[in-house]
């Protein structure tokens, strides 16, 4: 579609020729993020310098009832970002300083584009980090992961980006400013802090934010633990934190994924277990002492057939590289493959990885597991070969019957990628009507004509209709009251 | 006790959105001093009580609204868990929903994060009578805008809390208090210096020329630390947080105005006139017989703010003004949830 020429000129007017790009060459760069499978190239890219150019592109935005799409390095996993048609792509990386490192307040605060590893490299010097660790931290942006909620591996005990906000400074689409939450964390009125983190982009644009920063652990110990049943391992991981251990992380793989990690990474995995758990412990000197020695006893109790304790930090380098480098490791097993990410309560763990496998089964798809244990977030991939006809559909297929079984015991269609687009159809067997409708008026109390990444997150109801009507449970048909097409 | 009281709440919200009839929700009536004075026909929730799910391996529990607070605690206790934030009963029959809506937390505040770090889901009430549930009962969950957190310190304007599921967490293996004898800026330079490292302090209060420090962690890393701050050991430390976080301690008696006033901790201390109680390792000041618009002023000044907490007869505001965008859109919320502005109507802003 070609740009409306009175809104690219009044760009240009405001950010000058060079911060905007209309040609289909300059835009094509932007046409995805990190989920390659949908794609779209923006008719116009705009890459402002500073707040106050953020605020005159959603004005100039508003005023000609253009969409616009807030994009930090593209490296969301669920098309969080995907241009949409006759829109505006507002890429916020050129805001990338990090305005104020603060031992003594301990937080930081930095423009959006500073990406997640940058805040914690600065903070190094003065023995703090930032804690939220998701695996594109090299590359991924903090206010995309304010966007996104961001999780990470060390979250079940350091907590999810929305625990290490204290500020944020967001524009509205009218390009009114709004400042949420406080130094202190403390703000009077509602907690729309909470409510815009993982709002994946549909309420503001984010211009600052100010992050907690905390003290890096006086000590870190890396415990690996094979077994030679799933069950028991997925066991395990329920021992451990019901004894009264919170680990820093709590990390699990099942055969298929954890060879593929050691044919990868060469990471020293026991490849003739058939699960393994990476548990770290953080803390006190003492404290870490008594946890390691008891969470030893609890896994030998639970059947580990090997157990290893990092030696010192390269070793803990090691054995972490495979665990980070599933998902290259596993995407070199077939020539694609799909990341799910629900999250289930973690007493369903062994049931559902069983159940995942007999669905892999009958789908003749095989699928690896790697996932945050500790808090129940499964990353199954479903591995395919999409130049195999059909294969596409029945990978979709399988991850929707999996996505649908999470939801069944009582979990998520998403813990931490994000719907996008692409769970706008699980979304509708998560949530009924009546939450959806209130998803969409709490998106028109920020956006009244609907202008911010319009048609992600939140499915409409008569997508769920095409969606139930495609997917129907039990003989009952979902949204049953709304016509169909 | 385990009643579901649903069907009951919602033909009571339902008849009064038809009328337009303001209803006031009321758990335990424990905190009905918090908030502006608003009229309304009680909406009671106790009877929608009990506990539905807690699996220590999850460490996650979900209740409903009504249920008792101390109920919820003991439940957490017998297993060796605890609500990490140390939330107020301020009375006998606090429920569960009500500590929610308050979203206030205990001493533990500035160590274990806020009330609403630890909300997970909700079902709501919305005050034109749909049950609507958000969030869920696991740790990560980024499906649909985090409507469940938003509850958390609404004070019921957004809607009536059914069952809310709260993560929870291990209690702390042992706990040391100790006291120490300094003046209010020394004191806050003190805990700054403290808060640096990554000292286990759960909490810390200022009051009468004492600094108090709470530790937590295994007995060698408390006695550790015992060695290297000093200070006396205070003997019997439970009751003495629990009169701050009660507010049964005798700084709280009286009838004067009690003003909350929330600052960055290293902030110096504010020229209210008036000595007060530091917690939150400065980040919670209280202070008693302030004006109004000066306690507003000097939190805000400082990138703080202020709340009028207690003993309020006749203020306008008791929490601090919103920007007018921001007030815009908490009313814009309001009518999301409750469009006839029946629930609670006011009690936070005018016409929210």
């Amino acid at each position: 579609m070609t740009p409306d020429p009175a809104l690219l000129s009044d760009l240009r007017a405001a950010l000058g020729a060079d911060a905007v790009l209309a040609s289909p060459e300059a835009c094509a760069p932007f046409e995805c993020d990190a989920l390659t499978a949908h794609r779209r190239s923006p008719d116009v890219v705009v890459l402002p310098r500073t707040a106050a150019e953020v605020q005159s592109v959603l004005r100039a935005c508003r005023h000609h009832g253009t969409p616009v799409v807030a994009r930090g390095a593209g490296t969301g996993l669920s098309g969080g970002s995907l241009p949409v048609a006759g829109g505006v792509l507002l890429v916020l990386a050129r805001l990338n300083r990090i305005l104020e490192v603060d031992p003594r307040r301990r937080l930081a605060r930095v423009q959006p584009g500073v990406t997640n590893l940058e805040i914690s490299v600065a903070a190094a010097p003065h023995g703090l980090y930032y804690a939220p660790d998701p695996s594109s931290q090299v590359a991924c942006t903090i206010g995309g992961n304010v966007a996104e909620n961001s999780g990470g591996v060390h979250c079940l005990k350091h907590g999810l980006t929305v625990h290490n906000l204290l500020e944020v400074r967001v524009l509205t689409i009218d390009g009114e400013l709004l400042v949420l939450g406080s130094e202190t964390g403390e703000a009077p009125g509602l907690p729309l802090l909470a409510l815009l983190t993982g709002s994946e982009g549909m309420l503001g644009v984010v211009v600052e934010a100010t992050v907690r920063l905390k003290p890096l652990p006086e000590r870190v110990e890396l415990l690996m633990a094979a077994f030679d049943d799933v069950r028991r391992c997925a066991d395990a991981v329920g021992r451990v934190i019901a004894s009264g251990i919170v680990p820093a992380g709590l990390e699990m793989m099942d055969a298929p994924a954890m060879r593929a990690a050691e044919a990868f990474a060469r990471c020293g995995y026991p490849t003739d277990a058939n699960a393994l758990l990476l548990c770290e412990l953080d803390g006190l000197h003492h404290d870490v002492e008594r946890d390691l020695q008891a969470v030893e006893t609890l896994l030998r109790d639970c059947g580990a057939t090997a157990l290893r304790v990092a030696t010192d930090a390269t070793e803990r380098q090691r054995m972490w590289s495979g665990r980070k480098s599933a998902f290259p490791a596993v995407g070199r097993l077939a020539p694609d493959y799909f990341c799910m990410d629900g999250t289930i309560p973690r007493r369903h763990l062994a049931d559902v990885l069983q159940r995942i496998g007999e669905l892999s089964q009958a789908a003749g798809l095989p699928v690896a597991n790697v996932f945050h244990a500790g808090d129940g977030n499964l990353h199954p991939l479903i591995l395919f070969d999409a130049g195999e006809p059909g294969a596409v559909e029945r990978a979709e297929h399988l991850g929707a019957e999996i996505l649908e079984l999470c939801v069944a015991v009582g979990g998520t269609v998403t813990g931490e990628h994000g719907v996008g687009v692409e769970k706008l159809g699980p979304m509708c067997t998560q949530f009924g009507s009546g939450e959806l409708e209130a998803f969409h008026a709490v998106k028109r109390a920020f956006d009244p004509d609907g202008l911010l990444n319009p048609g992600k997150a939140v499915p409409t109801l008569a997508r769920c209709a095409d969606y139930g009507a495609m997917r129907v449970h039990g003989g009952k048909l979902p949204f049953s009251h709304l016509p169909r097409f | 006790m385990d009643r579901d009281g649903t069907d009951a709440l919602l033909a009571q919200v339902r008849e009064a959105a038809t009328r337009g009839a303001a209803l006031r929700i009321v758990g335990g009536d424990t905190k009905r001093f918090y908030g502006r004075a608003i009229d309304g026909v009680p909406l009671a929730t106790r009877g929608h009580t009990g506990i539905l799910r807690h699996d220590p391996a999850e460490l996650v529990l979900t209740a409903r609204g009504g249920t008792p607070l101390a109920e919820v605690e003991t439940q957490l206790a017998t297993h060796g868990q605890r609500l990490p934030f140390e939330p107020p009963h301020f009375g006998s029959g606090a429920t569960l929903g009500g500590t929610v809506a308050a979203g206030l937390a205990g001493p533990a505040r500035a160590w274990a994060g806020p009330l609403r770090d630890y909300v997970l889901g909700a079902r709501i009430l919305s005050g034109d009578g749909r049950v609507l549930r958000f969030g869920g009962e696991v740790m990560k969950n980024v499906a649909g805008y985090d409507v469940a957190r938003l509850m958390a310190g609404a004070l019921g304007v957004l809607g009536v809390l059914l069952d809310v599921s709260l993560k929870v967490l291990p209690r702390a293996a042992a706990e040391r208090t100790l006291a120490l004898e300094l003046d209010e800026a020394q004191a806050l330079a003190h805990v700054a210096s403290l808060t640096r490292g990554a000292w286990p302090l759960s909490a810390s209060s200022w009051i009468d020329g004492r600094l108090y420090l709470r530790f937590e962690g295994s007995s060698e890393t408390l006695d550790a630390i015992a060695a290297r701050v000093g200070g006396e050991l205070l003997p019997d430390c439970g009751s003495f947080w629990a009169s701050l976080r009660e507010q049964t301690h005798p700084f709280f008696a009286g009838e004067q105005p009690l003003w909350r006033c929330t600052v960055p901790g290293l902030v110096a201390p504010l020229s209210l006139g008036s000595v007060p109680l530091v917690e939150w390792n400065g980040m919670q000041r209280w202070y008693r017989g302030v004006a109004e618009a000066a306690a507003f002023e000097a939190a805000a000044a400082v990138g703080g703010h202020a709340t009028l907490f207690r003993h309020h007869t006749g203020a306008a505001e008791v929490f601090t003004p919103l920007a007018p965008p921001l007030l815009r859109l908490h009313r814009e919320l309001k009518r999301v949830f409750d469009p006839a502005g029946i629930l609670n109507p006011g009690r936070m802003y005018v016409g929210v």
